[in-house]
């Protein structure tokens, strides 16, 4: 990760980059450590908690937040919305950075991750709903990499790679939201088969919808809100297309995320009806629940909706950032609050240091690489050779 | 005991593992079919 | 064997494209599984369980498990609940309950080897499998570490090698499958003094249990744990308390844990078909709005240039017609003059004529006309 010498600015020891640095640091102990010592040495996962920080956050919310790749790239091909044009290849990059990550952090929880192949070319479980996900992910990993590189293939100036990538727009689209259908859907569905683990406010068999629409939202909040912290840091490197068409991705996102929060907020209901958990409601867990719902899905939902009924442009951004906590709310419900809800305080999971600073580590990373492409490759901007309309 | 399934869990270890690959033939058997539709468009 | 086949045979073997084509279901039509026939499994009487830990002393030497801290004679270990863990298959908890009369009642706790395992359902390489012999067993050559057989199992039986770095396996009871295979029976049953376990068919383990609970009704409650439970289990449980304060789950539901993916797994594939139908659709109606949106613009653009076309055309004409008008007027002033001159000449002529010489006739008439024709 050399990129750090990437920034706008010129020095290298902007505070920014000390605290990366600092993380990457401490990051790549940990690492050695957790190969070392084992899973024991830098987690406080137990019999009970098999599944902590590393899968509640790096997996669940790391896939659900890559999602704009999917939204986007579909609404401005399939849907044929073409002023999102602009939006797609920051959404492509963010989604396949997402996914890469995603992959990278499983290399940290799962025992032995060289094996991680193996369900696809020694044994394959078809009965697991994992080695549904696990198929979708890898393939839809595929998928992003094509639909990414034709940045840098302009960057490096590979025409005819370039070209032939574009081509194939339509194919890679669709595969893209078949399969981004299927795995978000199923990282709901790894929990159907643990319906005595599970809170029943947060145990549904509708997670796999639940999952589904609430990634589509997230894609879009995370789009909104990517957009407004690139707006801020990368601003010198939009072209005049992005400027021009970033206000109208932001209402157009905006209102479509407030109407499907909504339709959201009707399924969840649907589904205390379906299961009669109204009674739960009226224990503590039911106010967490309830804050969840108010607060993380209709408060973000009427605000977009005010957002996009004045044309205000910060209003629709802000919200952005409580709908992306709301998505983190609920796959932490889901994967950590309510899970083992059965179980007394002591053997309860929370987690430890290491397995914090591990995320970070892996968002850090994260954040450096897009850096680095973003202020290189033509993301935020055309190429002047490819100034085509797809 | 070969010859017959007797959990539900066997039942769909084996038809899982056929729809599988039914997808796996579904996702190339379509964009060629659709390229077989549409090549005499215009 | 069953294990070397399924290793073998790999993705085709899954895919049943090669041993699997004669299979069918057992009891065919309507999809319902019974287990393998004549399976046998294990009654454990709680009521007959004094808690002396030889089960749990047995297991570990039967299984080479690493030596405990508190020897399996030291009876205090039993003060506090214990679940399994990576060294240990099996534990033996004590319970004061009420309705007990607070007497102690000893349970033991391992792998129920459910006649449709969770684990199994869950694990993605297929690491679990349900034999014909009972068991549930574990293959750790395949296992990649991912845990999801430990968030699945309603009984929270696998335990995990969180210490190891390089070789961590998921720890469960086997229900000595080995031991199995060479006829010998389970190192706990076998060991057990008061023969609180029994190994047997599971059919036969059923009646054992109800014969027992219809002799002596005050006690046993009516009811044996793993009957149904989540679709069964090869573990039955008797017991004079209600076997939920006894640490048993009576809310599991009776569920086989493969159904309860069965409806999401189920959609993957109508998804798969469905959605580029769709997609390709809203793709092409939208591509088609989009070449309608773009015809009917460029139609605009034709019938406005042909209008103006015409209405250029049309004052063209207008004007045409004017000059032609003047024109014709200026020819029809430029003739009626030249005719009144001709006239007055002639007239004058004429005149001169009549006053020269009066008998000869005008001679200029057919010249007069093709000076109209010319202009
Ligand atoms: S009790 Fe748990 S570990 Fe044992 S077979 Fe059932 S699901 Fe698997
Ligand atoms: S930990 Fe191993 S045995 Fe358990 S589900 Fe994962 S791969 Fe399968």
């Amino acid at each position: 990760m050399s990129d750090t010498k990437a920034t706008t600015g010129g020095s290298l020891f902007t505070p920014f980059n000390m605290v990366a640095g600092l993380i990457l640091l401490v990051g790549g102990a940990i690492t050695v450590l957790r190969f070392t010592g084992g899973l024991g040495a830098v987690t406080n996962l137990s019999d009970y908690n098999p599944w902590g920080l590393w899968i509640g956050f790096d997996l669940l919310v790391g896939v659900a937040l890559a999602a704009g790749g999917y939204v986007t790239s579909a609404a401005c091909y399939i849907f044929g919305l073409k002023r999102f044009h602009s939006a797609v290849r920051p959404a492509i990059l963010t989604g396949f950075l997402g996914y890469a990550l995603v992959v990278f952090a499983l290399h940290y929880d799962v025992g032995r991750p060289w094996r991680l192949p193996y369900p696809f070319i020694v044994q394959p479980g078809t009965t697991s709903v994992l080695f549904e996900v696990g198929a979708c992910v890898a393939l839809y990993l595929t998928v992003l990499f094509v639909e990414y590189s034709t940045a840098p293939l302009e960057w490096l100036g590979f025409k005819r790679a370039r070209n032939l990538v574009v081509k194939l727009t339509l194919v890679l689209t669709i595969f893209g939201v078949v399969l981004s259908t299927l795995h978000q859907s199923s990282l709901g569905a790894l929990y159907l088969i643990a319906p005595s683990k599970l809170h029943p406010l947060w145990y549904s068999s509708y997670l796999p919808v639940y999952f589904f629409i609430s990634s589509i939202i997230a894609g879009m909040s995370m789009v909104i809100f990517e957009g407004t912290m690139s707006h801020k840091y990368f601003h010198d490197k939009m072209d005049e297309a992005h400027l021009k068409e970033a206000d109208g991705v932001v209402l157009g996102f905006g209102k479509a995320a407030a109407f499907l929060l909504f339709g959201y907020f009707v399924i969840k209901l649907v589904g205390l009806a379906v299961d009669n958990n109204w009674h739960h409601l009226a224990t503590g867990w039911g106010l967490w629940f309830l804050v969840e719902m108010l607060g993380f899905v209709l408060l973000p939902c009427y605000l977009y909706a005010v957002g996009t009924r004045d044309k205000n442009i910060k209003m629709i951004r802000r919200t952005s950032l409580i709908a992306v906590l709301g998505i983190v709310l609920n796959r932490l419900n889901i994967s950590l609050v309510a899970f083992n809800y059965h179980l007394p305080s002591s053997e309860r999971y929370f987690p430890h240091w290491m397995e914090i600073a591990i995320s970070l580590f892996i968002v850090t990373i994260g954040v450096l690489v897009f850096r680095f492409v973003v202020t290189r490759m033509p993301i935020l901007y055309e190429h002047p050779d490819y100034k085509d309309a797809h | 005991m070969d010859g017959n399934i007797f959990t539900l869990q066997d039942f769909m270890f084996f038809t899982k593992a056929i729809t599988y690959l039914v997808i796996v033939a579904a996702l190339i058997a379509f964009p060629a079919f659709w390229l077989f539709l549409t090549d005499r468009d215009e | 064997m069953a294990i070397s086949r399924r290793k073998f045979l790999g993705w085709m073997g899954a895919a049943g494209l090669g041993a699997t084509v004669g299979k069918s279901a057992h009891a065919a039509s309507n999809k319902h599984f019974e287990g393998y026939p004549d399976s046998p499994g294990v009654l454990h009487d709680i009521v007959r369980c004094v808690g002396c830990r030889s089960c749990e002393a047995a297991c570990n030497s039967v299984n080479q498990l690493p030596p405990p801290e508190q020897s399996f004679k030291d009876l205090t270990v039993l003060d506090r609940k214990r679940r399994t863990d990576a060294k240990t298959y099996t534990v033996v908890n004590r319970f004061e309950t009420e309705s007990g009369g607070n007497a102690p009642i000893f349970v033991k706790n391992q792998c129920n080897h459910c006649l449709e395992p969770a684990c199994a359902s869950a694990c993605f390489v297929h690491a679990f499998t349900k034999t014909k012999e009972g068991a549930v067993i574990y293959d750790e050559s395949v296992c990649v570490g991912c845990r999801y057989c430990m968030i699945a199992c309603p009984f929270e039986i696998p335990t995990y090698e969180y210490d190891k770095a390089l070789t961590p396996r998921v720890m469960k009871c086997t229900l000595c499958h080995p031991r199995l295979l060479e006829g010998k029976l389970p190192g706990c049953v076998e060991v057990c003094p008061t023969e609180a376990l029994t190994f047997g068919r599971r059919e036969d383990l059923l009646n054992i249990a109800r014969e027992r609970i219809r002799r002596q009704p005050d006690r046993y409650i009516d009811q044996i744990y793993g009957e149904n439970e989540m679709g069964g289990t090869s573990w039955l449980y008797i017991a004079g308390t209600p076997f939920r304060e006894l640490g048993k789950r009576e809310d599991l539901g009776l569920t086989p844990a493969p159904a309860l993916t069965a409806g999401a797994l189920g959609a993957v594939p109508i998804v798969v078909g469905l959605w580029p139908v769709l997609l390709t659709g809203i793709y092409a109606v939208s591509q088609r709005k989009d070449k309608i949106a773009r015809e009917e613009q460029s139609e605009a653009i034709a019938d406005a240039v042909a209008a103006s076309k015409e209405d250029a055309a049309a004052e063209l004409k207008k004007v045409l017609a004017m000059k032609e008008k003047e024109k014709e007027t200026a020819i029809n002033m430029a003739v009626k003059k030249a005719l009144e001159e001709a006239a007055k000449a002639q007239e004058e002529e004429a005149a001169k004529a009549q006053e020269e010489e009066a008998a000869e006739p005008p001679q200029d008439d057919p010249e007069s006309k093709p000076t109209e024709e010319d202009s």
